[in-house]
């Protein structure tokens, strides 16, 4: 296996060194209750949006984190990007650690592509606008080139250059995440982070924007990770695939495996749940309830509450992720037949 | 139950009228659940609003008949406006925005009884808790007094499905109840609207661009494109004999849960404006299997077999496409 994503016990075992971006033991905690009295009542209400997640991906692989709302994934993409402050743990970037404060060259290598590029991209903006500061600050390109390369970077997301003049309130959804994505590209990363980069587009334009962030992933040999709630989309783009449950990863492991062959009880129900054309709604119903809250997590695994295979040990003792065949899933009864 | 007869609906705007609904046709029947499918902009959402008489502001019907029956017989015309409460009641798909968030959860659901079943205060409330009961809320005496704030975005789907039956319709229709909540969730609040309309004996019209979802369940499916319904169908049948090209295109722009495809085929270009439509058939500058003629003509659904009816002059050498 060409290494990708592994868990601790993984990465241990000498795969370290081709790893491109590996985060490692990254747990950000949001204080909820901001009052000063209860600060310093020492009773501040904290919420784990992100516990203790690890993984690896070599460059040029792409990874696919999916799990339901609430579940951490975007407060992971947030923390690679140094949106938010991790509490604990490390990102590494080609071995080097990236903080929370990073030099403009560090910030560059991994950005993001957001969810809806309507609210995401300056309204006031044109496209050239947009790009040529990016491309003038960071000095990307000598000065006298910069109208050139905001060409060439629509050319490189399939828009004709006449739309480097126009405001985004005059774009479609798909050809305003287009920009989203040269935007992304100006300042040539070595991660690009999409989250839920398609979820607000129709199905007709999503196809074609899906298209277009494998196509550049080969061509420019980008390290993809791809954040959705949408089981289908996430198996489109990804090789190995990550599904957390709140605020852990619960499995990982090549995206054909775990599709095909899912060993935590949650994916199972998550992978049962999602509707498909030609399949009728059974009546069997794959889960019961809702993800409790993150501020008041079970002791055991967290699970554990809506999982019909849970017995005494889930509600006593959390699982860390264990390994099977080509993967590893959070879950006691891996490994047992 | 339900009659549509070419509904137009129609914007007045600085730049003249708008018609971003432009001449649908639709039947429902008794215990019938009928799937509105397209995507957006495609006028699904307000021809939904349309029969209920909830436009937003500036929209209009201007043209076309509504028909309704309440009681099982012969759909007469009826006032949209007074039909609510009275017969037929909406399901909306953001219960955060769609609840009263200044009503404790029991007072909103016995609302409706209160103003249109003249109940008392407190037989509204246990009323409420019944129909709490029935949709499934745990605990429903102490949810009851629940604000709608304090629920799980599935609980509170739940107490507007309990909202709109506590008047005991006979037609409930749904705009995208599931969109914004996640896939575990989504299965339970489909399977209790499945459940919800054998039991009650109610109709259903579900309104979605989430063509697997509407999969699961719908009797039949509506397909609309440009202010059009381009093909209707069983379900089943649909899936698997698509007549318009529009159908099949959208089939497989998604990418599919089961298997892995290279490159996904989606759909180039985009939708008309609805400022201006083009003359012919709407979807013929993006349809790979577009000829001359079509490009002038006309609009017209035409029935195949059983209750299939396609918009398309190719439907039938493309039955089944590939």
């Amino acid at each position: 296996m060409s290494a990708a994503v592994t868990a601790e016990a993984g990465v241990r075992d000498g795969r370290k060194e081709d790893a491109a971006l590996e985060v490692d033991g990254l747990t950000v905690r949001f204080a909820v209750d901001k009052s000063w009295l209860n600060r310093l009542r020492g009773r501040a209400a904290e919420l784990t949006a992100v516990d203790s997640v690890s993984f690896a991906v070599s460059q040029g692989r792409s990874v696919g984190i999916v799990g339901e709302s609430g579940c951490g994934k975007s407060t992971v993409a947030k923390a690679l990007v140094g949106l938010v402050a991790p509490t604990s743990g490390t990102i590494r970037l080609a071995g080097r650690e990236l903080r929370l404060r990073r030099s403009r060259q560090e910030r560059r290598r991994i950005q993001m592509v957001f969810q809806d590029p309507g609210s995401s991209l300056n309204p006031s903006m044109t496209a050239r606008q947009a790009l040529s500061e990016l491309l003038r600050v960071h000095g990307m390109v000598p000065g006298g080139s910069v109208d050139q390369r905001c060409e060439e970077l629509l050319d490189l997301v399939e828009l004709p250059a006449r739309f480097l003049d126009v405001r985004p309130r005059r774009l479609s959804g798909g050809q305003r995440q287009r920009i989203g994505i040269a935007r992304a590209l100006a300042l040539e990363p070595d991660v690009l982070i999409a989250d839920e980069s398609v979820a607000a587009l129709d199905v007709s334009v999503q196809a074609s924007v899906l298209n277009l962030l494998t196509d550049l992933r080969r061509k420019l040999n980008l390290t993809l990770l791809f954040i959705s709630h949408d089981l289908a989309v996430i198996r489109h783009v990804s090789d190995e695939v990550l599904v957390m449950y709140l605020g852990g990863i619960v499995e990982s492991g090549p995206a054909e495996r775990v599709f095909d062959v899912p060993q935590h009880p949650y994916t199972k129900a998550l992978l049962a749940s999602a509707p498909r054309l030609k399949r009728d709604l059974t009546d069997l119903v794959p889960l019961i309830g809702e993800p409790p809250s993150p501020l008041d997590l079970p002791s055991g695994c967290r699970f554990a509450g809506r999982c019909p295979e849970a017995f005494d040990r889930c509600h006593a003792e959390r699982p860390s992720l264990i390994d099977h065949a080509q993967g590893c899933a959070a879950c006691w009864l891996v490994g047992r037949g | 139950m339900l009659s549509i007869r070419d509904l137009h609906v129609s914007f007045r705007g600085r730049e003249g009228t708008v018609t971003p609904v432009d001449g649908v046709d639709l039947e429902v029947a008794g215990g019938e659940v009928l799937g509105i499918a397209g995507e957006s902009g495609s006028g699904k959402s307000l021809t939904l609003k349309a029969i209920l008489g909830l436009l937003p502001r500036g929209g209009f019907v201007s043209a076309g008949e509504l028909r309704f029956s309440g009681d099982g017989g012969w759909p007469r015309p009826y006032d949209p406006a007074a039909v609510r409460g009275h017969g037929m009641s909406m399901v909306f798909q953001e219960p955060m925005t769609a609840l009263n968030p200044t009503m404790r959860v029991g007072d909103l659901i016995g609302l409706g009884p209160r103003l249109h079943h003249g109940r008392s205060r407190a037989q509204a409330r246990s009323e409420a808790v019944e129909l709490m009961r029935e949709v499934g809320i745990p605990a429903p005496e102490r949810r009851a007094r629940a604000w709608p704030h304090e629920l799980s975005g599935g609980l509170r789907q739940r107490v507007m499905i309990a909202t709109a039956l506590s008047t005991r319709p006979r037609l409930l229709l749904c705009d995208e109840p599931t969109t914004a909540l996640d896939v575990t969730v989504q299965r339970q609040i489909l399977m209790l609207l499945r459940k919800l309309v054998a039991e009650r004996g109610m109709s259903m019209v579900f309104v979605t661009h989430d063509l697997p979802v509407l999969g699961q369940f719908a009797d039949r499916i509506a397909v609309m494109y440009a202010g059009r319904i381009v093909e209707v169908d069983g379900a089943s049948r649909l899936f698997h004999r698509p007549s318009h090209p529009y159908t099949h295109a959208l089939m497989h722009s998604a990418p599919v849960i089961d298997a892995v495809s290279d490159t996904l085929a989606g759909i180039g270009g985009r939708p008309p404006d609805p400022r201006a439509f083009p003359r012919g058939c709407r979807f013929a500058d993006r349809c790979s299997h577009a000829l001359p003629e079509c490009g002038d003509a006309p609009y017209r659904l035409v029935a195949g077999d059983g209750v299939a009816a396609s918009a398309c002059i190719r439907s039938l050498e493309l039955q089944g496409i590939r």
